[in-house]
Protein backbone atom coordinates (compact mmCIF):
# COMPACT_ATOMS: atom_id res chain seq x y z
CA UNK A 1 0.00 0.00 0.00
CA UNK A 2 1.44 3.14 -1.09
CA UNK A 3 1.51 5.63 1.70
CA UNK A 4 2.20 9.77 0.45
CA UNK A 5 4.40 11.01 3.03
CA UNK A 6 7.23 8.23 2.18
CA UNK A 7 9.62 8.30 0.04
CA UNK A 8 10.12 6.12 -3.25
CA UNK A 9 13.02 4.04 -3.02
CA UNK A 10 14.05 4.36 -6.31
CA UNK A 11 14.03 8.14 -6.50
CA UNK A 12 16.73 7.54 -3.41
CA UNK A 13 18.70 5.59 -4.69
CA UNK A 14 18.85 6.84 -7.81
CA UNK A 15 19.82 10.23 -6.38
CA UNK A 16 22.51 8.07 -4.13
CA UNK A 17 24.18 7.25 -7.23
CA UNK A 18 23.35 10.11 -9.79
CA UNK A 19 26.71 11.92 -9.27
CA UNK A 20 28.68 8.73 -7.78
CA UNK A 21 31.82 9.72 -9.57
CA UNK A 22 34.37 6.49 -7.99
CA UNK A 23 32.02 5.16 -5.35
CA UNK A 24 31.36 1.69 -5.08
CA UNK A 25 27.83 1.00 -4.34
CA UNK A 26 26.65 -2.80 -2.32
CA UNK A 27 23.50 -3.53 -2.06
CA UNK A 28 22.27 -5.88 0.11
CA UNK A 29 20.28 -9.32 -0.89
CA UNK A 30 16.77 -8.13 -1.88
CA UNK A 31 15.13 -4.90 -3.08
CA UNK A 32 18.41 -2.88 -2.32
CA UNK A 33 20.32 -4.51 -4.69
CA UNK A 34 17.25 -4.37 -7.62
CA UNK A 35 17.30 -0.38 -7.01
CA UNK A 36 20.97 -0.20 -7.52
CA UNK A 37 20.32 -2.00 -11.26
CA UNK A 38 17.73 0.12 -11.50
CA UNK A 39 19.95 3.60 -11.49
CA UNK A 40 21.91 1.87 -14.32
CA UNK A 41 24.72 -1.06 -13.95
CA UNK A 42 28.38 -0.02 -13.40
CA UNK A 43 31.40 -1.85 -12.62
CA UNK A 44 31.93 -0.48 -9.06
CA UNK A 45 28.30 -2.03 -8.13
CA UNK A 46 28.51 -4.79 -5.63
CA UNK A 47 25.09 -6.69 -6.48
CA UNK A 48 24.31 -9.18 -3.40
CA UNK A 49 21.78 -12.31 -4.20
CA UNK A 50 22.58 -13.99 -0.32
CA UNK A 51 24.94 -13.45 2.08
CA UNK A 52 22.01 -12.25 4.27
CA UNK A 53 23.43 -9.67 6.58
CA UNK A 54 26.52 -9.13 5.29
CA UNK A 55 26.35 -5.89 2.77
CA UNK A 56 27.94 -3.83 5.69
CA UNK A 57 31.24 -5.69 5.94
CA UNK A 58 31.91 -6.35 2.52
CA UNK A 59 31.18 -2.32 2.50
CA UNK A 60 33.77 -2.40 5.68
CA UNK A 61 36.56 -4.51 4.07
CA UNK A 62 35.99 -2.94 0.96
CA UNK A 63 36.08 0.70 2.23
CA UNK A 64 39.33 -0.35 4.07
CA UNK A 65 41.13 -1.78 1.23
CA UNK A 66 40.19 1.42 -0.83
CA UNK A 67 40.19 4.35 1.40
CA UNK A 68 40.91 7.10 -1.29
CA UNK A 69 37.17 5.90 -2.56
CA UNK A 70 33.54 6.77 -1.24
CA UNK A 71 31.77 3.23 -0.14
CA UNK A 72 27.72 3.27 -0.35
CA UNK A 73 26.00 0.54 1.18
CA UNK A 74 22.58 0.70 0.45
CA UNK A 75 20.57 -2.14 2.01
CA UNK A 76 17.23 -2.92 3.66
CA UNK A 77 16.03 -2.96 7.01
CA UNK A 78 15.75 -6.97 7.58
CA UNK A 79 19.25 -7.16 6.20
CA UNK A 80 20.44 -4.77 8.54
CA UNK A 81 18.75 -6.08 11.37
CA UNK A 82 20.31 -9.35 10.86
CA UNK A 83 24.27 -7.69 10.71
CA UNK A 84 23.07 -5.68 13.03
CA UNK A 85 26.20 -6.13 15.11
CA UNK A 86 28.52 -5.09 12.33
CA UNK A 87 27.29 -1.56 13.33
CA UNK A 88 29.38 -1.80 16.36
CA UNK A 89 32.24 -3.21 14.37
CA UNK A 90 32.18 -0.13 11.52
CA UNK A 91 32.27 2.31 14.31
CA UNK A 92 34.92 0.24 15.97
CA UNK A 93 37.31 1.09 12.91
CA UNK A 94 36.10 4.37 11.98
CA UNK A 95 36.51 3.81 8.23
CA UNK A 96 36.29 6.94 6.84
CA UNK A 97 34.96 6.66 3.82
CA UNK A 98 32.09 4.61 4.12
CA UNK A 99 28.20 5.80 4.17
CA UNK A 100 25.75 3.35 5.28
CA UNK A 101 21.81 4.02 4.44
CA UNK A 102 19.04 1.69 4.76
CA UNK A 103 15.57 1.93 2.93
CA UNK A 104 13.22 1.25 5.73
CA UNK A 105 9.92 -0.14 4.15
CA UNK A 106 9.65 -1.92 8.13
CA UNK A 107 8.85 -5.50 6.25
CA UNK A 108 10.66 -8.10 4.36
CA UNK A 109 9.73 -7.34 1.22
CA UNK A 110 10.96 -10.35 -1.10
CA UNK A 111 9.04 -13.17 1.09
CA UNK A 112 5.30 -11.94 1.05
CA UNK A 113 5.62 -8.06 3.13
CA UNK A 114 5.98 -9.55 6.66
CA UNK A 115 6.74 -7.21 9.64
CA UNK A 116 9.93 -6.09 10.60
CA UNK A 117 11.28 -5.20 13.76
CA UNK A 118 11.96 -1.62 12.62
CA UNK A 119 7.62 -0.65 12.47
CA UNK A 120 7.45 -1.86 15.98
CA UNK A 121 10.32 -0.15 18.69
CA UNK A 122 13.72 -0.89 16.95
CA UNK A 123 14.96 2.34 16.14
CA UNK A 124 18.09 1.66 13.52
CA UNK A 125 19.61 5.48 13.56
CA UNK A 126 19.35 4.67 17.57
CA UNK A 127 21.39 1.73 17.38
CA UNK A 128 24.05 3.17 15.27
CA UNK A 129 24.55 6.61 17.43
CA UNK A 130 24.86 4.15 20.64
CA UNK A 131 27.02 2.03 18.36
CA UNK A 132 29.17 4.83 17.85
CA UNK A 133 28.81 6.31 14.24
CA UNK A 134 28.51 9.71 15.78
CA UNK A 135 26.99 10.76 12.12
CA UNK A 136 23.68 8.92 11.99
CA UNK A 137 20.36 10.54 10.84
CA UNK A 138 16.99 10.00 9.82
CA UNK A 139 15.86 10.72 6.12
CA UNK A 140 12.49 11.91 5.44
CA UNK A 141 12.82 13.80 2.51
CA UNK A 142 14.32 14.44 -0.87
CA UNK A 143 16.65 17.67 -0.07
CA UNK A 144 18.09 15.20 2.81
CA UNK A 145 18.84 12.72 0.29
CA UNK A 146 20.54 15.26 -2.17
CA UNK A 147 22.57 16.01 0.75
CA UNK A 148 23.43 12.75 1.75
CA UNK A 149 24.52 11.69 -1.53
CA UNK A 150 26.89 14.89 -1.57
CA UNK A 151 28.47 14.28 2.06
CA UNK A 152 29.67 10.15 1.40
CA UNK A 153 31.60 11.47 -1.58
CA UNK A 154 33.60 12.76 1.68
CA UNK A 155 36.38 10.45 2.50
CA UNK A 156 37.74 12.10 5.28
CA UNK A 157 34.57 12.39 7.43
CA UNK A 158 32.65 9.18 7.75
CA UNK A 159 31.53 6.83 9.10
CA UNK A 160 27.68 7.72 8.17
CA UNK A 161 24.71 6.22 8.42
CA UNK A 162 21.60 7.05 7.45
CA UNK A 163 17.89 4.91 7.56
CA UNK A 164 15.24 6.76 5.14
CA UNK A 165 11.51 5.36 5.83
CA UNK A 166 10.24 4.34 2.21
CA UNK A 167 6.95 3.34 0.44
CA UNK A 168 6.46 -0.45 0.97
CA UNK A 169 5.62 -0.85 -2.56
CA UNK A 170 6.87 -4.24 -4.05
CA UNK A 171 8.08 -2.55 -7.13
CA UNK A 172 8.93 -4.67 -10.78
CA UNK A 173 12.35 -6.05 -10.06
CA UNK A 174 15.95 -4.95 -12.13
CA UNK A 175 17.64 -8.34 -12.28
CA UNK A 176 21.21 -7.30 -12.01
CA UNK A 177 24.13 -10.08 -12.81
CA UNK A 178 23.65 -12.82 -10.01
CA UNK A 179 27.66 -14.16 -10.99
CA UNK A 180 29.49 -13.50 -7.93
CA UNK A 181 32.97 -14.19 -9.60
CA UNK A 182 31.87 -12.23 -12.58
CA UNK A 183 30.58 -9.12 -10.35
CA UNK A 184 33.81 -9.22 -7.42
CA UNK A 185 36.15 -9.57 -10.83
CA UNK A 186 34.57 -6.56 -12.50
CA UNK A 187 35.11 -4.25 -9.45
CA UNK A 188 38.52 -5.75 -9.09
CA UNK A 189 39.31 -4.88 -12.83
CA UNK A 190 38.10 -1.12 -11.86
CA UNK A 191 40.83 -0.50 -9.39
CA UNK A 192 43.23 -1.69 -11.37
CA UNK A 193 43.56 -5.83 -10.37
CA UNK A 194 44.06 -8.16 -12.70
CA UNK A 195 42.79 -11.96 -12.76
CA UNK A 196 44.94 -14.17 -11.20
CA UNK B 1 68.96 -28.59 22.43
CA UNK B 2 67.97 -26.61 25.08
CA UNK B 3 69.45 -23.17 23.36
CA UNK B 4 67.65 -23.87 20.25
CA UNK B 5 64.24 -24.40 21.93
CA UNK B 6 64.98 -21.52 23.75
CA UNK B 7 65.84 -19.04 20.64
CA UNK B 8 63.10 -20.57 17.82
CA UNK B 9 60.71 -18.99 17.21
CA UNK B 10 56.64 -19.81 19.08
CA UNK B 11 54.83 -21.00 16.19
CA UNK B 12 52.30 -17.87 16.26
CA UNK B 13 55.03 -15.70 15.58
CA UNK B 14 55.74 -18.23 12.93
CA UNK B 15 51.81 -17.90 11.78
CA UNK B 16 52.50 -13.72 11.82
CA UNK B 17 55.59 -14.31 9.33
CA UNK B 18 54.32 -16.07 6.75
CA UNK B 19 51.08 -14.05 7.08
CA UNK B 20 53.74 -11.34 6.85
CA UNK B 21 55.40 -12.86 3.37
CA UNK B 22 51.93 -13.32 1.62
CA UNK B 23 50.91 -9.73 2.01
CA UNK B 24 47.79 -10.36 4.21
CA UNK B 25 46.11 -6.83 5.23
CA UNK B 26 42.90 -7.52 6.95
CA UNK B 27 42.83 -9.56 10.24
CA UNK B 28 38.81 -10.28 11.25
CA UNK B 29 39.17 -11.75 14.34
CA UNK B 30 37.14 -12.89 17.44
CA UNK B 31 39.22 -13.08 20.28
CA UNK B 32 40.30 -16.77 21.31
CA UNK B 33 42.89 -17.67 23.85
CA UNK B 34 44.89 -20.05 21.53
CA UNK B 35 44.97 -16.88 19.25
CA UNK B 36 45.92 -14.61 21.63
CA UNK B 37 49.82 -14.33 20.86
CA UNK B 38 48.99 -14.04 17.12
CA UNK B 39 45.83 -10.91 17.55
CA UNK B 40 48.35 -9.09 19.48
CA UNK B 41 51.08 -9.55 16.93
CA UNK B 42 48.59 -8.41 14.35
CA UNK B 43 47.61 -5.34 16.69
CA UNK B 44 51.24 -4.09 16.44
CA UNK B 45 51.68 -4.50 12.93
CA UNK B 46 51.77 -1.39 10.58
CA UNK B 47 51.23 -3.74 8.26
CA UNK B 48 48.73 -5.29 8.80
CA UNK B 49 45.19 -4.45 9.94
CA UNK B 50 42.93 -6.31 13.28
CA UNK B 51 39.61 -6.36 13.19
CA UNK B 52 37.71 -7.15 16.31
CA UNK B 53 34.05 -8.76 15.16
CA UNK B 54 30.82 -9.24 16.86
CA UNK B 55 30.39 -12.68 15.48
CA UNK B 56 32.49 -14.46 13.32
CA UNK B 57 30.05 -14.31 9.94
CA UNK B 58 31.39 -11.02 9.95
CA UNK B 59 34.80 -11.78 8.78
CA UNK B 60 33.60 -13.61 5.33
CA UNK B 61 32.40 -10.85 4.27
CA UNK B 62 34.21 -8.59 5.12
CA UNK B 63 36.88 -10.77 3.32
CA UNK B 64 34.87 -10.32 0.30
CA UNK B 65 34.98 -6.73 0.32
CA UNK B 66 38.82 -6.77 1.10
CA UNK B 67 39.44 -9.18 -1.48
CA UNK B 68 36.79 -6.99 -4.06
CA UNK B 69 38.70 -3.86 -3.02
CA UNK B 70 42.23 -5.66 -3.68
CA UNK B 71 43.59 -6.97 -0.35
CA UNK B 72 44.31 -10.68 0.90
CA UNK B 73 42.97 -11.30 4.60
CA UNK B 74 42.96 -13.98 7.12
CA UNK B 75 40.06 -14.98 9.51
CA UNK B 76 40.83 -16.21 13.27
CA UNK B 77 38.27 -18.13 15.21
CA UNK B 78 37.44 -20.45 17.31
CA UNK B 79 35.73 -24.00 16.08
CA UNK B 80 32.72 -22.87 17.67
CA UNK B 81 32.96 -19.46 15.36
CA UNK B 82 33.00 -21.77 12.20
CA UNK B 83 28.81 -23.05 13.13
CA UNK B 84 28.20 -18.88 13.15
CA UNK B 85 29.70 -18.77 9.77
CA UNK B 86 27.53 -21.66 7.64
CA UNK B 87 25.46 -19.64 5.62
CA UNK B 88 28.28 -16.72 4.67
CA UNK B 89 30.54 -19.22 4.09
CA UNK B 90 28.32 -19.18 0.35
CA UNK B 91 30.07 -15.89 -0.52
CA UNK B 92 33.48 -18.15 -0.40
CA UNK B 93 32.16 -20.20 -2.77
CA UNK B 94 30.43 -18.01 -4.76
CA UNK B 95 33.01 -15.48 -5.20
CA UNK B 96 35.41 -17.93 -5.67
CA UNK B 97 37.35 -16.04 -3.14
CA UNK B 98 41.31 -16.43 -1.86
CA UNK B 99 40.12 -17.57 1.50
CA UNK B 100 42.46 -18.52 4.44
CA UNK B 101 40.79 -19.17 8.07
CA UNK B 102 42.53 -20.10 11.22
CA UNK B 103 40.67 -22.23 13.74
CA UNK B 104 41.92 -23.17 16.95
CA UNK B 105 40.15 -26.02 18.09
CA UNK B 106 37.89 -26.93 21.42
CA UNK B 107 35.92 -29.47 22.45
CA UNK B 108 38.89 -32.63 21.66
CA UNK B 109 42.28 -34.01 23.74
CA UNK B 110 41.39 -33.87 27.01
CA UNK B 111 38.32 -30.96 26.75
CA UNK B 112 36.86 -30.46 30.37
CA UNK B 113 34.04 -28.50 29.03
CA UNK B 114 31.04 -30.61 27.16
CA UNK B 115 29.53 -27.86 25.51
CA UNK B 116 32.49 -27.84 23.44
CA UNK B 117 32.24 -30.99 22.20
CA UNK B 118 29.75 -30.84 19.72
CA UNK B 119 30.43 -27.92 17.96
CA UNK B 120 34.00 -29.10 18.07
CA UNK B 121 33.28 -32.74 16.65
CA UNK B 122 31.68 -31.15 13.65
CA UNK B 123 34.02 -28.05 12.97
CA UNK B 124 35.48 -30.70 10.32
CA UNK B 125 32.89 -31.49 8.46
CA UNK B 126 31.02 -28.27 8.13
CA UNK B 127 34.28 -26.87 6.84
CA UNK B 128 34.53 -29.67 4.12
CA UNK B 129 30.78 -29.91 3.23
CA UNK B 130 31.18 -26.11 2.65
CA UNK B 131 33.51 -26.37 -0.12
CA UNK B 132 36.64 -25.32 2.05
CA UNK B 133 39.63 -27.84 2.41
CA UNK B 134 40.84 -28.68 5.70
CA UNK B 135 44.41 -28.72 6.80
CA UNK B 136 45.62 -29.57 10.23
CA UNK B 137 48.35 -28.89 12.97
CA UNK B 138 48.74 -30.72 16.38
CA UNK B 139 52.65 -30.07 17.05
CA UNK B 140 54.63 -27.20 17.09
CA UNK B 141 56.86 -28.08 14.66
CA UNK B 142 54.96 -28.49 11.67
CA UNK B 143 52.51 -25.34 12.05
CA UNK B 144 54.76 -23.37 9.96
CA UNK B 145 54.61 -26.03 6.73
CA UNK B 146 50.78 -26.80 7.26
CA UNK B 147 50.18 -22.55 7.85
CA UNK B 148 52.78 -22.02 4.70
CA UNK B 149 51.03 -24.85 2.53
CA UNK B 150 47.44 -23.30 3.49
CA UNK B 151 48.09 -19.66 2.78
CA UNK B 152 49.57 -20.57 -0.19
CA UNK B 153 47.10 -22.96 -1.98
CA UNK B 154 44.23 -19.76 -0.36
CA UNK B 155 46.10 -17.10 -2.02
CA UNK B 156 48.00 -18.60 -5.16
CA UNK B 157 45.47 -20.76 -5.93
CA UNK B 158 42.03 -19.42 -4.76
CA UNK B 159 41.33 -22.85 -2.81
CA UNK B 160 39.33 -22.05 -0.09
CA UNK B 161 41.47 -23.30 2.93
CA UNK B 162 41.01 -23.98 6.74
CA UNK B 163 44.16 -24.69 8.91
CA UNK B 164 42.91 -26.32 12.35
CA UNK B 165 45.43 -25.55 15.01
CA UNK B 166 44.85 -28.69 17.67
CA UNK B 167 43.69 -28.45 21.24
CA UNK B 168 46.86 -30.93 21.55
CA UNK B 169 48.45 -27.75 20.63
CA UNK B 170 47.28 -25.03 22.35
CA UNK B 171 46.76 -27.42 25.52
CA UNK B 172 43.57 -28.02 26.85
CA UNK B 173 41.84 -25.10 28.89
CA UNK B 174 42.13 -25.58 32.47
CA UNK B 175 39.80 -24.36 34.97
CA UNK B 176 40.40 -23.58 38.25
CA UNK B 177 38.19 -21.89 41.28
Amino acid sequence: MSKANLLDRRAVVSELLRDRKGAFAVGGLGASTYDIAAAGDHDRNFYLWGGMGGAVMIGLGLALAQPTLPVVVITGDGEMLMGIGSLATVALQQPKNLSIIVLDNEAYGETGGQASHTGGPADLVGVAKACGIGDSRSISTMAEVEAFASSLQDVAAGPRFASAKIDGANLERVLSSRDGTYIVNRIRGSVGHTPI
Amino acid sequence: MHARADTAASWPEEIFSILQRFEVRQVPYVPDAGHSELIERVLGSSSMRGIALTTEEEGVALLAGAWAGGQRGVLLMQSSGVGNCINMLSLVQIFRLPFLTLVTMRGEWGEFNPWQVPMGSNTQGILELSGIKVLRASRPDEVREVVEAGAAQAYNACTPTAVLLSQRLIGAKVFTK
